[in-house]
């Protein structure tokens, strides 16, 4: 099963629709709670990174009987530092991200952490790529 | 700890998902940063929080909890309702400190997740 959604950059009412739905169709194919919550925490954390800090983004889910892949894509700033961006506490949120709850440096560890597998490729000034992958079983 | 005990003690209201106030919580975490709580293994939890937006709702969405406890007598809006009737979240505001309420219900016997 594929899905796919769009996500506008500084849309903070609309952020986590995605994964919500997402949410909704593991829930049906009655995959394991838990992993369905390492599914929506790594999935919620990369959508809002989009809305903070992309001017647009896509999400792609590929759903399989082993597992799911999920492809953000976005167009944005790009990330000059990955290295640094994976510190825990390390951040470059603006006010009004920090104001919606986020910004706490904790987004892209904490999907390292929730995934089986996670890659990210960035071009600064131009956008950034993140895949990530975890298995049902 | 029964909600609707804990509701008392905070001199709280139930705003939402009142059906649910029989419902037994064991422990809480109180934070603004929702990707700190995005960090948390558990479900059995009441979050307390002075973030009054849609994204609380929805960081209790991801998470798989169902109870928060919103402070300093926030407003809860419409999105944040509409998303946590959907959910079946339970919300109980407070004119209360996020500071005070964690001390009352630690008092009373609530525990910290860490």
């Amino acid at each position: 099963m594929k899905l796919e959604y769009k996500v506008e950059g500084g849309d903070f009412t609309a952020a986590g629709f995605a994964s919500s739905q997402i949410k909704k169709i593991l829930k049906q194919l009655n995959i394991d709670p838990s992993v369905i919550k390492r599914v929506v925490i790594a999935l919620y954390e990369a959508e809002v990174n989009i809305v903070a800090h992309a001017y647009r983004g896509v999400i792609k889910a590929h759903i399989e009987s082993g597992g799911i892949t999920l492809t953000l894509e976005d167009e944005g700033p790009g990330i000059p530092d990955v290295e640094m961006a994976m510190t825990p506490g390390f951040s470059t949120a603006t006010k009004a991200v920090r104001e919606m709850g986020f910004g706490a440096g904790m987004g892209l560890p904490n999907i390292s952490e929730n995934a089986d597998s996670f890659n990210i490729e960035t071009i600064v000034g131009k956008g950034t790529t993140l895949t990530i992958g975890i298995k049902f079983k | 700890m029964n909600l609707g005990d804990l509701c008392n003690l905070v001199g709280g209201t139930a705003v939402c998902g009142t059906a649910r106030l029989g419902d037994s919580v064991e422990y809480a975490f109180a934070s603004d940063l929702m990707s700190d709580v995005l960090t948390i293994k558990s479900t059995d939890f009441i979050l307390i929080t002075g973030l009054a937006n849609i994204q609380s709702i929805r960081t209790l969405e991801m998470s798989d909890a169902s109870y928060m406890l919103l402070c300093r007598g926030k407003e809860v809006t419409p999105e944040m309702l509409e998303l946590a009737e959907e959910n079946g979240i339970v919300i109980i505001t407070s004119p209360y400190s996020l500071f005070r309420c964690a001390g009352i219900l630690y008092s009373a016997g609530l525990k910290p997740l860490y």
